[in-house]
């Protein structure tokens, strides 16, 4: 196949937005909590325990939008612990954020282990199946791309209009968005930074561990070990690449979404044959690193990211 | 409680108490304010103020007594239960986000985190409604970040007035004003008055306070210690209550300047953040002599101290020092070429609030001093820091303590000591006093004239107009960037030296197209 | 809630919060067999049996030690100096590609020569992994913890192309595996006859050289004053771009020195399962040890003791391994609230 051929190809689109929708769960869900002032690097581990969550809990009889409902409580519940000790307690957002990771990671490996033990291979569910938006989806090539996806893909595009209107024209957005650049500005007025910290990071976990399952309940319809790999990582990247802006963002991961998409095909061809099939496993991880480094500059950074908020300090 | 006291006070204190650990920070304090009144809050860095204003507004909970607003006791602990009742208060640091507008600023809070739209029009009109019935200039659009400190200072009393604040508590509000921009806040400050709210005015400056007040409340070590009717008091009494003791200031001799020690001629830097760089700058700091730079904080200071500091080069024109030209440059580089630093912010550059005492003592000599090879020289480091601690007086357990838990004042006592004692022959001097008390303000006045008289070139930047004039040989004023020209002792008044810093009087730039 | 310095914390106070941490952790732990329907002190007993019941096992926890020195003491380093290194992971590959670069015959040289060329070529190459993301912080201002992160993505990746490809053991029937090292460039055991290598010697022989860094060295008061407050260290003239990338130099060795000493010293060859995440587990160890060399040995030793441990306890007792990584993140995670207790008071206010 021609290169240019799989880039106006509906199938090449079509898996691109497919691999961009959990990276767009976990961007938004990474950017409420970066916009309010906490990083949070538990996301790789909450994407984790939320492909296992939902995925178990559909598993176990709930109905499919059940477990996107648990997988979402469980990302709300590992971003509460996470939040309690970063913002009253003040700890070091890095510290608590690999721990996060460790602890999620590892409290979904165990579970795994206790609910299904001698298994050899993971039981599958019925996942989520593509939805064709009547009309919508017989436009060409762009039809088939976006308008053929599963239910939960068009939640994620969903989440990234809702996520912008709260941030940008509501007042809770707007005290969000202060407790990110002067959180002093929000305790003045009586309103608690902690409270809206802790909510920002409880919500955005929820959205990281409903795109960890989208992996297993959209993606995929198993669960595996390393099925996360790295993802979590990649959307912080994004979220600097989108400099904190959720459409920015959204463009980003579809971006990269393409990228990805493009060098699995091109594995296909003879350049593949030539090229190890680990440099273009590289490709995504390669590609995040460089979009930190061209957008470290130009950003502007919320004022009070990763800087502890200590009532009556200064 | 004295003869004054009003009929029906819309604020009422009673004997507000409250403990930071040993150090009783308000002792029984009690005071009324009645509608209309002005009451100025007096006292020295450290003497209560802010502490008691930040329990009136529920940022504290005191220990015992009680805030009662309109006759209703407020629960303490609760900023939103001050609001409610219509306290309004302008915090010394602006509680200001930059990256959003004057509107979002101002309403952040004001609405419900229920409600569903900030409906911005309705916002904006009542905010341009506003500014026209107090006399204040703001545009509702414009970015907070990019505003001056009195544009600020505005969008900070607007925020209390769009909560029909009926009590307005404004902390050390003059502090980043100029002379000019004072004038407009207290006429500001009269139409409030005028309107119906009361103010509490929160002060150490002795002639705003006989300025705008109608009575005065002194505060000194935590405890209420005088109460008077402003027109039935002196500068010279408040002086004296508010210190307490007889404390006299140093005696600034004139001097006689010699060589220039440092020079800057036509050196131009790049701007930090918001705040611009030098423009074309030329300066000469003589031996023997207190240059004083005036200014509004952000035109320029950070720039010129950066620079001298070592921690920028100029984009163009040239930096000589003794006579020789600068080219590479760097902290370590000023240092040895006999630079002494004190930077303007002792907690986040001066010092390192983990580190002992010792450890900080030999923070810029650690390795030509204290090291050979590689090996440090504890034991001399140590020995180091204890003849510090009795040089300069600093109160302290020992030179092992962790430098966080030393007051400001000792904290200052050390970083001046580090400078001093290589023998500088130019002292950097940036904001040398801010939120010391007077006796610690006192000496380090004192020890930057010995430094001065045993000939160094001293440089002094601070935005308290009072010190500059009362320390400077020589005072230049700093406006976005550009230098005024040198101004000697007691050819200036405040007024004069306020116009420079409101920008008037300067040359338009050459290369203005 | 606020919290207030303490000036002079008592002697409860300092070590009551982190005692409380440990038994919190043994707690949560409890409860998690409990559900998996074990027994927890059955569970506590084996696996303490597992880890120290026999010498076969002691010298296990020993053996299992080794690389968490290591890569905790590169974590200790670079954390103490604010250097967020995440990537000790790919630092540690970096070291084991080397040695079996150097360590597979393409260096006719003795055991005495040897060894030490391979060990220092090694720090070189987790060196030089470590200083690119540095560079990248001090040049850019880019958040090393994502940029070493990603990397130990990408170095995995390289590492099975190299297994697949060049330095793929052409009598490996297939395997993903490197050849054998060349016996001189295996290290030898510590007491002939027990199953030690001097990798463990090695390991605490660089815990005390980063020590006396740490305490008697200039390099060592430059890298905590850059840790602690960069802006001012900056002021007084330490040179803090360079103390990072000495740091990221110092740190990325250490971490590939685990590498070194798992090939060399107890592999024997490099696989992709070499390290069950030794780079990860070093922020634990480190973490745990405050920092400290001296404390790193210490919980290396007892990170090791419940993995190890662990691991016997599950084959017998049916609860799954993984409570030991359970265990080490939450003792992580309590044990940084703990210190933070140790210093400040939490006021109602």
């Amino acid at each position: 196949m021609d290169l240019f051929d799989i880039l106006i190809s509906a199938s090449f689109w079509a898996a691109a937005i497919r691999i961009a929708s959990p990276l767009i769960f976990a961007t938004m869900g990474e950017l409420v909590c970066e916009r309010a002032g906490v990083l949070n690097l538990g996301i790789e581990g909450i994407m984790v325990a939320g492909a296992f969550a939902g995925w178990i809990a559909v598993w176990a009889g709930l109905p499919l939008w059940g477990g996107v409902a648990v997988a979402f409580a469980v990302g709300m519940a590992l971003g509460g612990v996470h939040g309690i000790l970063s913002v009253p307690f003040g700890l070091s957002q890095h510290v608590v954020g690999i721990g996060m990771t460790l602890l999620a990671t590892s409290l979904t490996f165990y579970t795994y282990r206790v609910v299904l033990p001698e298994v050899s291979s993971p039981p599958k569910i019925e996942a989520f199946q593509a939805f064709e938006i009547p009309f919508l989806s017989k436009i060409p090539v762009l039809g088939p791309a976006l308008f053929a996806q599963t239910p939960l893909t068009y939640a994620a595009f969903v989440l990234v209009i809702v996520t912008s209107l709260v941030l940008y024209r509501t007042p809770l957005g707007l005290a969000v968005r202060a407790a990110g650049e002067n959180p002093s500005a929000v305790a003045a007025q009586g309103l608690s930074v902690t409270a809206i910290r802790i909510g920002a990071v409880m919500v955005g976990s929820g959205f990281m561990a409903v795109g960890g399952a989208f992996l297993t309940m959209s993606a995929f319809d198993s669960f595996f070990f390393d099925m996360v790999n790295g993802r979590g990582w990649i959307c912080i990247a994004l979220v600097v690449f989108g400099a904190w802006k959720p459409g920015k963002a959204l463009l980003g991961a579809i971006l990269f979404a393409a990228f990805d998409a493009f060098q699995i095909r091109l594995q296909q061809t003879p350049i593949g044959a030539v090229v190890p099939y680990q440099v273009f496993l590289m490709m995504p991880y390669l590609l995040s690193i460089l979009a930190l480094v061209v957008m470290s500059r130009r950003a502007e950074v919320p004022a009070a990211l990763m800087v502890p908020f200590n009532k009556g300090e200064r | 409680m004295t003869g004054a006291e009003p009929a029906h006070p819309v604020l009422r204190l009673s004997d507000i108490t409250k403990r930071f650990g040993a150090l009783t920070a308000n002792d029984r304090v009690s005071f009324d304010l009645a509608r209309g009144e002005v009451i100025a809050l007096l006292g020295e860095n450290g003497a209560g103020k802010t502490t008691l204003m930040n329990i009136l507004f529920g940022q504290y909970t005191a220990d015992a007594g009680t805030v009662e607003v309109f006759g209703r006791i407020l629960p303490p602990g609760a900023p939103r239960a001050a609001l409610d009742a219509g306290v309004g208060m302008v915090h010394q640091h602006f509680t200001l986000a930059g990256n959003l507008t004057v509107w979002e600023n101002i309403v952040l809070g004001a609405q419900s985190l229920t409600a569903l739209s900030l409906k911005p029009r309705e916002v904006k009109a009542r905010i341009r409604d506003l500014s026209q019935r107090f006399h204040m200039k703001v545009d509702p659009d414009a970015r907070v970040g990019r505003l001056t400190v009195g544009e600020r200072q505005r969008v900070e009393i607007l925020k209390a007035l769009y909560r029909d604040a009926k009590i307005l508590i404004l902390d050390e509000p003059t502090a980043v004003l100029t002379p000019q921009e004072t004038d407009a806040l207290f006429a500001t400050l009269r139409e409030a008055i005028a309107q119906g709210l009361s103010i509490v005015f929160i002060s150490h400056k002795l002639h705003e306070v006989m300025a705008i007040s109608s009575r005065v409340i002194v505060l000194r070590h935590g405890r209420l210690v005088a109460e008077r009717r402003t027109e039935q008091t002196s500068r010279e009494e408040l002086a004296a209550l508010m210190v307490g003791a007889e404390v006299t200031a140093p005696e600034i001799r004139p001097s006689t300047p010699g060589a220039p020690l440092l020079s800057l001629a036509a050196v131009t830097t790049a701007g930090i953040g918001s705040a611009p760089g030098l423009d074309a700058v030329t300066i000469d700091l003589r031996a023997g002599q207190i240059t004083g730079l005036a200014g509004v904080s952000g035109n320029g200071q950070a720039a010129l101290s950066n620079l001298i500091s070592g921690l920028t080069l100029p984009l163009s024109g040239e930096m000589r020092i003794a006579g020789q030209p600068v080219g590479d440059w760097t902290p370590r580089m000023a240092i040895g070429r006999g630079v002494g630093r004190i930077p303007e912010d002792r907690h986040r550059t001066g010092t390192i609030a983990d580190f002992t005492l010792t450890e900080n003592a030999i923070l810029e000599t650690y390795a030509s001093q204290f090291a050979r090879h590689g090996w440090m020289d504890w034991q001399a480091a140590r020995a180091h820091a204890e003849e510090m601690i009795a040089t300069y007086d600093i109160r302290c357990p020992g030179p092992d303590v962790r430098i966080r838990l030393l007051s400001g004042g000792n904290m200052q006592k050390l970083i001046l000591g580090r400078v001093l004692e290589t023998g500088p022959q130019i002292v950097l001097a940036n904001q040398p006093v801010r939120g010391l008390d007077i006796g610690a303000v006192n000496y380090v006045h004192g020890r930057l004239a010995e430094a001065r008289d045993k000939g160094a070139a001293v440089l002094l930047i601070s935005e308290d107009l009072d010190e500059i004039l009362r320390l400077s040989d020589v005072i230049h004023v700093i406006s976005e960037g550009r230098l005024s020209p040198a101004f000697p002792r007691g050819t200036m008044r405040p007024e004069d030296l306020g116009q420079w810093m409101a920008g008037h009087g300067f040359e338009e730039p050459a290369h203005a197209s | 809630m606020r919290l207030e310095p303490i000036a002079n914390p008592t002697l409860p106070r300092r070590t009551l919060p982190p005692a409380l941490a440990l038994i919190a952790t043994f707690a949560v732990a409890a409860l998690l067999v409990m559900i998996a329907g074990g027994n927890p002190a059955d569970v506590f007993g084996l696996i303490f049996k597992g880890a120290f019941g026999s010498k076969f096992a002691l010298l296990e926890t020993l053996n299992r030690a080794t690389p968490l020195i290591f890569t905790g003491l590169a974590i200790a380093v670079a954390f103490r100096a604010k250097l967020w290194n995440i990537g000790a992971e790919a630092q540690l590959y970096a070291g084991a590609v080397v040695t079996v670069v150097l360590g597979t015959g393409a260096l006719p040289l003795p055991a005495p020569i040897l060894l030490p060329l391979i060990a220092v070529a090694a720090m070189a190459a987790g060196a030089l992994v470590l200083f690119i993301p540095a560079l990248m912080k001090t040049r850019f201002g880019v958040d090393e913890v994502v940029t070493t992160l990603l990397f130990n993505f990408i170095f995995l990746l390289f590492v099975s192309y190299l297994l697949e490809g060049p330095l793929k053991d052409p009598m490996g029937m297939g395997w993903p595996k490197s050849a054998r090292l060349v016996p001189e460039a295996r290290l030898p055991r510590i007491i002939e006859g027990l199953r030690l290598h001097w990798g463990f010697g090695l390991a605490l022989i660089s815990a005390a050289v980063i020590w006396v860094i740490d305490a008697k060295t200039t390099l060592g008061f430059e890298m905590r004053a850059v840790g602690q407050n960069a802006e001012a260290a900056r002021f007084a003239g330490i040179p803090v771009t360079k103390v990072i990338l000495k740091t990221a130099v110092l740190s990325g060795g250490l971490a590939a020195l685990a590498g070194f000493s798992e090939v060399a010293g107890l592999k024997g060859s490099l696989t992709l399962d070499l390290s069950p995440g030794y780079g990860y587990t070093g922020i634990v160890v480190a973490m745990l040890a405050l920092l400290h060399p001296a404390g790193v040995v210490v919980a290396a030793l007892f990170v090791a003791a419940i993995f190890v441990g662990a691991d016997s306890m599950s084959r017998a007792a049916g609860v799954p391994s993984y409570i030991a990584d359970i265990m080490l993140a939450t003792a992580l995670l309590l044990m940084v609230l703990a210190i933070l207790l140790t210093k400040f008071r939490v006021r109602r206010d």
